[in-house]
């Protein structure tokens, strides 16, 4: 075995090739999408990966732990005015808006915010003491903190984010240990307000919602997305149909090829073997993330880097399960391999952040010092 | 951990789930995958041919170009159908049916927009075809008359099949934008001969409809050529020299019955119909009550054949056994009871012969007062008058040749004398069709059972008609008299070295004998039709012809010349066009100029008159 030097051994190599294999098998997909191109899509989604990377390894290894949990709450705080900021442009304009031009990139506030989120709320979590968990005074302010950002993203209206910045927060309550009947009576609850929860949704949102529930019903019309999808993923077998070949998002049947719905773009041409891969490059990632947060010195280490296991986690159950019509469309993108700078972005974050966790010694010293 | 735990379930789940989508469910999904990327089209067939006896085409296809709509494609359909009527300059009329059409139909199926486009309307989508998501711009073919309303009665016309067609047949093709059935004549009798077999082309298309590559076609199997027995150039003259009269002209060969014309003008152009008759043509057409155009009037004209069927009253009464050269005194009428029919002029002591040159009624009333008419019916329907041909597409109205027996049935009366008095002169209760006239000539010219076709057929043994040729030449000779001689037609003499026209006039009254008007004046609608029976040349009859002229006055006058002119056609091509040039000169124009003008001023009147109802 030829010796690794001590300098290169420092960095986590097994992280990056699963990420690099990721966002580059995305670049594949995203090449063949365009029809045999590197753009429009496959050569910025690699000079992103590779930025956002280079950003991910500096916030891991160059930023302490301390220091991301003193910014945490400021930075939501500066998230949350720009979530403001989204809603009172789009109210100026005219018609909703999600996201701000950046110049690069066009950046989404609310995306950020499943970062924020959980920062904030590993944040408060940490600072409290393990006998108030049970108590009111360890509830409301969470509540709060989830509250703000899901309502104004629910106004941009968007479904999906709103429900992924609430399910990453409610991740991290959970494991600063609040009580678990709380959390049984609020999902009951939940339950019954469905109805009522669903008459507050836009019309193409119940829409949507009704479609998932029977897409059949109208493959034209608004469940043309699902049943292209299924069209596509099927279609493709155990191996796929080759790479280029994929006549589905070749022949534009399928929406949102390159985006939403590119892990049907991929298994069209790479089969179920493709899928399975993806697959286990995110259980690679995600059993990483979970192992940094189960051997997280800090409580707020630990919180954030389950939270944002989550986050990662939510994103991509929720994007395979729309695809593979388990889900209502929700506008969710499947991390590192869609193409859009916010979401990959966002991932970015949260595995820099993990890094830091990871790197972060502090706690194991504390009871020494 | 049990988060750890739920995360492995969801995956495990999700992992599950696309195994069983990609393998289990795989088939349909390929198959699925299939159907969305490839379309199966129909190409429709060309129609075959329909050709004259030469070979030339008397219907044939020319390429059309046609813009379709697939309404699956189309995003929006208010936007597109607006899009198409300024880029084309649809009328109101089309994209009313358009809107309904795309309305009713779902899928693939195209829905036909336009076609027959010029180069530039054409091209003027073809360049915006990537704004114009669901649009079909396609090549394909129209049948093509290129005499126009000169075969019109003959040839019928081709139109999209109807809903009820489709119901019917229920056959994907009969939806197929650009496939067109025959409607009438012989485009629908020889349906199933000239339609061919479809091809089809597998295409790759995009969701928006665009075709990425033909991935294979098969071409479609034109129809059967089909061989009439028609001369062409024939049939377009006689139609041109009916000039603006209306009327059927039907000309037979004598040696084998074929018809080589077969006329009835005015005519619908049945181009227009194969590219979709408008509203206002239609109008037009269908309006004009006076010279029907839409009325085939060789074969559903009903006409009382008058003088015209003299010789074959001869023919009968010398079977019947009267001697040709006794002599009738013709002192102008035929007094019967109390009641004295007319004769054109006073005569005189006339002969067979003479009578017939003569068109001497008063000889014919003599013979049928003598005789009966139940000896003359019997050989009236020997020669075909009064029989319904088994002519392929013509859809007849056979008439009626009476005797006492017929009447009895239908009146439930006796014959009476006057009947066959009436009946004589080729009135009364006698009708018959032009094509029936031409028939009887022709077997009277030539002795021969002659049946008529208009699809060429092998040579035929053709049976002699049971008479004997000593009495058909008695009664030729009369024919030849009338136009050789100092007959009722000697104006309409040919004018060719060696060969001479023989024919009887007849002058048909429309208002019953018994009205006193001898309808030479008033309304067009009560003046006497002119007809023509004749063949030539006399001596060895090559062709012969039944020409009717509705409400031309007189035989001689309106039916004789028009003879004359096709019969030197027929011989000298030359002199006949010279004389039709002077005479198309005289009635504006040929058919397609006159026609456009009379088009055009119908929509000027019908204008006019919605200007004046509109306050």
């Amino acid at each position: 075995m030829i010796p690794v030097p001590q300098a290169l051994r420092r960095y986590p190599w097994g992280l990056i090739a699963t990420l690099a294999f990721i966002a580059g098998f995305g670049m594949l997909v995203l090449y063949s999408a365009a029809g045999g191109s590197f753009t429009p899509w496959a050569m910025t989604h690699g000079l992103r990966f590779a930025i956002f990377l280079t950003m991910a390894l500096i916030i891991g290894f160059f930023i302490p732990l301390d220091l991301i949990a003193k910014l945490a709450l400021v930075a939501y705080a500066a998230v949350a005015v720009l979530l403001l900021g989204v809603e009172v442009v789009g109210a100026v304009r005219g018609g909703s808006q999600r996201w701000l031009n950046i110049g690069f990139m066009n950046l989404q506030p609310s995306e950020l915010m499943k970062v924020t989120i959980v920062l904030a709320l590993a944040r408060f979590y940490s600072g409290l003491p393990p006998a108030e968990t049970p108590r009111i005074r360890a509830l409301w302010p969470a509540l709060l903190l989830i509250g703000i950002p899901a309502a104004l993203v629910m106004l941009q209206p968007d479904l999906g984010t709103a429900l992924s910045i609430v399910a990453s927060g409610v991740i991290v309550m959970f494991l600063a240990g609040l009580p678990l009947w709380w959390f049984v009576s609020v999902g009951v609850a939940g339950v019954a307000a469905l109805p009522i929860l669903f008459s507050l949704l836009h019309d193409y949102q119940q829409k949507r919602v009704l479609i998932f529930l029977n897409p059949e019903d109208d493959p034209l019309g608004a469940g043309y997305h699902i049943t292209q999808s299924k069209i596509a993923i099927g279609s493709g077998g155990l191996d796929g149909k080759g790479f280029l070949n994929g006549s589905q998002s070749h022949l534009d049947y399928l929406p949102e090829g390159h985006t939403d719905f590119i892990f049907a773009t991929m298994a069209e041409e790479w089969g179920l073997i493709g899928g399975l891969a993806l697959g286990l490059a995110y259980f690679l990632l995600l059993r990483w993330s979970t192992r940094v947060a189960l051997g997280a010195s800090t409580r707020f280490g630990q919180l954030t880097a389950a939270g944002l296991t989550m986050t990662i986690f939510f994103y991509i159950a929720i994007n395979l399960m729309m695809v593979m019509g388990l889900a209502p469309v929700v506008g969710i993108p499947l991390p590192l391999f869609s193409h859009g700078g916010s979401s990959m972005l966002t991932i970015m974050l949260c595995i820099g952040i993990i890094l830091a966790v990871q790197r972060d010694r502090s706690g194991v010293r504390r009871p020494f010092g | 951990m049990l988060i750890g735990g739920a995360q492995m379930a969801v995956g495990g789940a999700l992992a599950v789930r696309m195994a069983y989508i990609s393998i289990v469910d795989n088939e349909r999904y390929v198959l699925e995958s299939e159907s969305n990327r490839l379309n199966l089209t129909l190409v429709p067939p060309r129609r075959g041919w329909i050709v004259d006896k030469r070979g030339k085409a008397l219907a044939n296809n020319r390429v059309s170009l046609r813009i379709d709509l697939i309404p699956d494609r189309v995003k929006d359909k208010a936007k597109i159908v607006t899009d198409l009527e300024r880029l084309l300059g649809l009328d109101s009329d089309t994209v009313q049916r358009i809107r309904r059409d795309l309305d009713k139909s779902a899928g693939y199926q195209p829905v036909a927009v336009a076609e027959n486009l010029d180069e530039a309307r054409y091209a003027s989508v073809l360049v915006r075809l990537s704004e114009l998501p669901g649009v079909a711009p396609a090549r394909g073919f129209a049948r093509n008359y290129p005499a126009g309303a000169a075969v019109g009665h003959l040839l019928g016309y081709v139109g999209a099949p109807t809903a009820e067609e489709y119901q019917k047949a229920r056959d994907p093709l009969y939806v197929t934008p650009g496939f067109k059935t025959g409607k009438d004549g012989l485009e629908r009798y020889f349906e199933p001969f000239l339609r061919g077999k479809p091809g089809a082309k597998r295409v790759e298309v995009t969701a928006g409809g665009k075709v990425v590559r033909e991935l294979d076609s098969q071409p479609d199997t034109q129809g059967q050529t089909l061989h009439l027995s028609i001369d062409g150039d024939l049939q377009e003259y006689a139609a041109r020299r009916m000039g603006r009269e209306s009327g059927a002209v039907v000309v037979i060969d004598c040696m084998t019955g074929d018809i080589v014309a077969f006329v009835s003008m005015p005519c619908f152009d049945p181009n227009s119909f194969s590219d979709g008759i408008g509203q206002q043509e239609w109008a037009w057409l269908n309006g004009d009550t006076d010279f029907k155009p839409l009325l085939n009037k060789a074969t559903r004209g009903l006409y009382p054949p008058g003088s015209t069927l003299k010789p074959m009253a001869a023919l009968a009464v010398l079977e019947a056994g009267v001697d040709p050269a006794e002599r009738i005194t013709c002192p102008g009428g035929y007094r019967l009871g109390n009641r004295v029919f007319r004769c054109l002029g006073r005569h005189g002591p006339v002969d067979m012969p003479t009578a017939i040159e003569k068109s001497c009624n008063t000889y014919f009333y003599t013979m049928a007062h003598r005789l009966g008419y139940d000896r003359i019916a019997p050989v009236a329907r020997t020669l075909g008058l009064g029989e319904d041909f088994k002519i392929s597409g013509a859809n007849q109205r056979f008439g009626t040749i009476p005797d006492s027996a017929w009447k009895q049935r239908k009146y439930d009366q006796a014959w009476s004398a006057s009947d066959s008095l009436n009946a004589v002169i080729g009135q009364g209760y006698v009708i018959v069709n032009p094509l029936q006239l031409a028939v009887s000539t022709a077997r009277i010219a030539s002795g021969k059972l002659l049946y008529p076709s208009l699809i060429a057929r092998r040579p035929q043994i053709v049976t002699s008609l049971p008479y004997s040729a000593e009495h058909l030449g008695i009664v030729r000779s009369g024919m030849d008299r009338v136009v050789n001689g100092n007959g009722t037609a000697v104006r309409s003499r040919l004018e060719l070295d060696g060969i001479a026209m023989a024919g009887k006039t007849g002058t048909a009254q429309v208002r019953g004998l018994a009205s006193g008007s001898r309808g030479q004046s008033g309304a067009r609608r009560f003046r006497d039709h002119g007809l023509f029976v004749c063949y030539a040349p006399v001596d060895n009859p090559r062709f012969a012809a039944a020409v009717i002229v509705e409400h031309g006055l007189g035989g001689s006058r309106a039916g004789a010349p028009v003879a004359k002119d096709i019969f030197t056609y027929l011989y000298d091509r030359e002199a006949a066009m010279a004389s039709l040039a002077a005479l198309e000169e005289g009635w504006g124009g040929d058919i397609p100029t006159r026609m456009a003008r009379d088009f055009a001023g119908f929509q000027g009147l019908s204008i006019d008159t919605s200007a004046v109802e509109t306050p």
